[in-house]
């Protein structure tokens, strides 16, 4: 459905007197099969929403190459646009029109006719929980319902892919996860491919197939959110112990778990990742237990695709987001 | 065809919103009301010393380019809340023309320029206003030209600098000058030579005087030289225009 090879884009700035390239995007290499659903990940300023904005043909590739939905980003990108939906972050209908006639003009842009848009957009509002307001003005909705609005705007010409950028964003938690439902079932129910940006890593978790990381203008990691996980060395195993002189002995029992390592201790507290924690803790409790150390507490914690993002940008994603 | 199709979808949009609004349609229809009653009664006994039989066929002209030139200036404030609210990008991401995108947009203030005219034209007529019928329809046409052009530029450059407060000052320190020197409210016949030979480099001074002269039937030269200044800036500031919606990243 998209294959980018080594889309680029450059601004001309000034710096001073001078005029400098910048580099927003470097070089991007993506692809994305039919029916998945892959998720965008980068801080602000990473390159996301011009990797995004090229794809959808709003801005022209300085270097590379796209096909989108089949056909080329810089030379077809009519037939691109006829093809895919995208739902912005900034939304797209006036809050002084009625939600059903910017519907339906949009559909009309595509060159769908004005009964057969009115009958996409009524069955859309039906599906997104919109029924019941087709003639209301968009300035007077929620902003869970101005988002499915938007996708229903985005939907109306039945594209066989959907951008969404930041689907989410700005929405209290019920509208949140009731928006990722109606993302899931693009899928299911109209077999649409979605390539969606977020910096919400539970989002990017529960949502995608597959996450694409970039971070300063190029991919930086791609795989499902189960492997790129299991690519942070393991589990991470924290003990507590209740008393602080004895946090030596339960350091060196981590340790010993893993030849060569050495655990971190913060104050009444080690650590250390263990490639499986389910297999160790047995052990590892009895060994405790034969030393008399005495635990506070006891925690085993999965790796999160905060720490993948951590590992590979070497920046968490919420200092920037 | 489809480029057709869309300019109307697009104008048929902008449209049906701005009628919802009644603020638009009031304040529209009040601004030629007001000049006419407020101002109109001052020129009338200036109106021998002008050189015309009746004070109208030189004031009812120039509110009709002012209409044309300050209505249409200002539309693309409108347009800066669209961008604002996603509407133009959402649009550029449809394979519709970017130019029916501007074209629509136009053609509403086209129309809002054609009732205003009306209204003033025929509200002068109630006041006294008599002048040829074919010069008044002709007038007419320039003043949209004009306004089209306004239009077209004013979107252009709202989307261009994206904010009111670029905006409005840049189009008052254009507005007023060319107000003045256009002679829109008093022929710059009245004032001396240097403002006269200053107010020759406003070309829309050309269009006034063109329009003040079919208004009294008179279709010779300066309704001729009328004519091409209307036609040479609608065409570049359109052009202009259609340039700036096609351009990438607008």
């Amino acid at each position: 459905m998209i294959h980018a090879r080594g889309l680029a884009r450059s601004f001309q700035a000034r710096k001073g007197r001078e005029k400098v390239e910048v580099k927003a995007v470097a070089g991007v290499d993506l692809d994305v099969e039919k029916g998945e659903i892959v998720g965008f990940l980068g801080p602000n300023g990473a390159g996301k929403t011009t990797t995004l904005r090229m794809l959808t043909t709003l801005l022209t590739p300085t270097a590379g190459t796209a096909t989108v939905a089949g056909f080329d980003v810089a030379t077809q990108a009519a037939d691109v646009r006829r093809n895919i939906g995208y739902v912005s972050q900034s939304g797209s209908t006036s809050p002084e029109a009625l939600a059903g006639e910017e519907v339906v003009d949009h559909g009309r842009l595509y060159g769908i006719s004005k009964a057969q848009a009115e009958k996409r957009g009524r069955e859309l509002f039906d599906q997104l929980d919109l029924e019941g307001l087709w003639t209301r003005k968009p300035g007077a909705m929620s902003g869970g319902q101005r988002r499915r609005l938007d996708i229903a705007m985005g939907l109306v010409h039945d594209p066989t892919l959907v951008f969404l950028d930041e689907p989410t964003t700005g929405l209290d938690p019920q509208a949140r996860a009731n928006l990722w439902e109606h993302i899931s079932a693009l899928r299911t129910e109209r077999d649409a491919t979605v390539f969606l940006t977020t910096h919400y890593l539970d989002e990017a978790d529960a949502l995608c197939d597959r996450i694409l990381v970039i971070d300063h203008g190029e991919i930086v990691a791609s795989d499902t959110p189960e492997a790129l996980k299991r690519q942070i060395a393991g589990d991470l195993i924290e003990l507590t112990v209740a008393d602080g002189a004895q946090v030596g002995a339960a350091a060196t029992a981590l340790a010993a778990l893993v030849p060569g390592s050495s655990a971190d201790i913060d104050g009444r507290t080690a650590s250390l990742r263990v490639p499986r924690a389910g297999t160790e803790l047995a052990g590892l409790l009895r060994e405790l237990d034969r030393q008399k150390v005495a635990l506070d507490s006891i925690e085993v914690r999965r790796p999160t695709l905060d720490d993948v993002f951590l590992t590979v940008t070497g920046r968490s994603l919420r200092e920037d987001a | 065809m489809t480029f057709l199709r869309e300019t109307w979808v697009v104008f048929w949009r902008q449209l049906r919103i701005a009628l919802r609004n009644p603020a638009w349609v009031i304040i529209g229809l009040m601004q030629p009301i007001l000049y006419l009653v407020l101002f109109g009664p001052l020129l009338e006994p200036l109106a021998a010393q002008l050189g015309a039989a009746n004070a109208y066929t030189i004031f009812v002209p120039g509110l009709l380019v002012q209409l044309g030139l300050f209505g249409a200036l200002f539309a693309g404030f409108g347009l800066i809340a669209e961008w604002r609210a996603g509407v133009i990008e959402a649009e550029r991401v449809t394979p519709a023309s970017r130019t029916a995108l501007l074209l629509g947009r136009i053609l509403r203030d086209v129309v809002q320029l054609v009732v205003q005219g009306v209204v003033l034209i025929s509200l002068g007529f109630v006041f006294g206003l008599r002048a040829s019928v074919p010069g008044m329809l002709y007038g007419l046409l320039l003043t949209v030209l004009l306004g089209a052009a306004c239009a077209a530029a004013s979107n252009a450059l709202a989307l261009t600098t994206k904010s009111e407060d670029v905006m409005a000052p840049l189009l008052n320190s254009i507005a007023m000058p060319v107000l003045l020197l256009s002679g829109i409210l008093l022929p710059m016949s009245l004032g001396p030579q240097w403002l006269q030979t200053l107010s020759d480099f406003i070309p829309t001074k050309s269009v006034v005087e063109g329009i003040r002269a079919v208004f009294v039937g008179d279709f010779g030269q300066p309704a001729l030289w009328g004519t091409i200044w209307a036609v040479v800036i609608f065409v570049v500031f359109v052009f202009l225009g259609q340039r700036t919606f096609r351009k990438e990243n607008a």
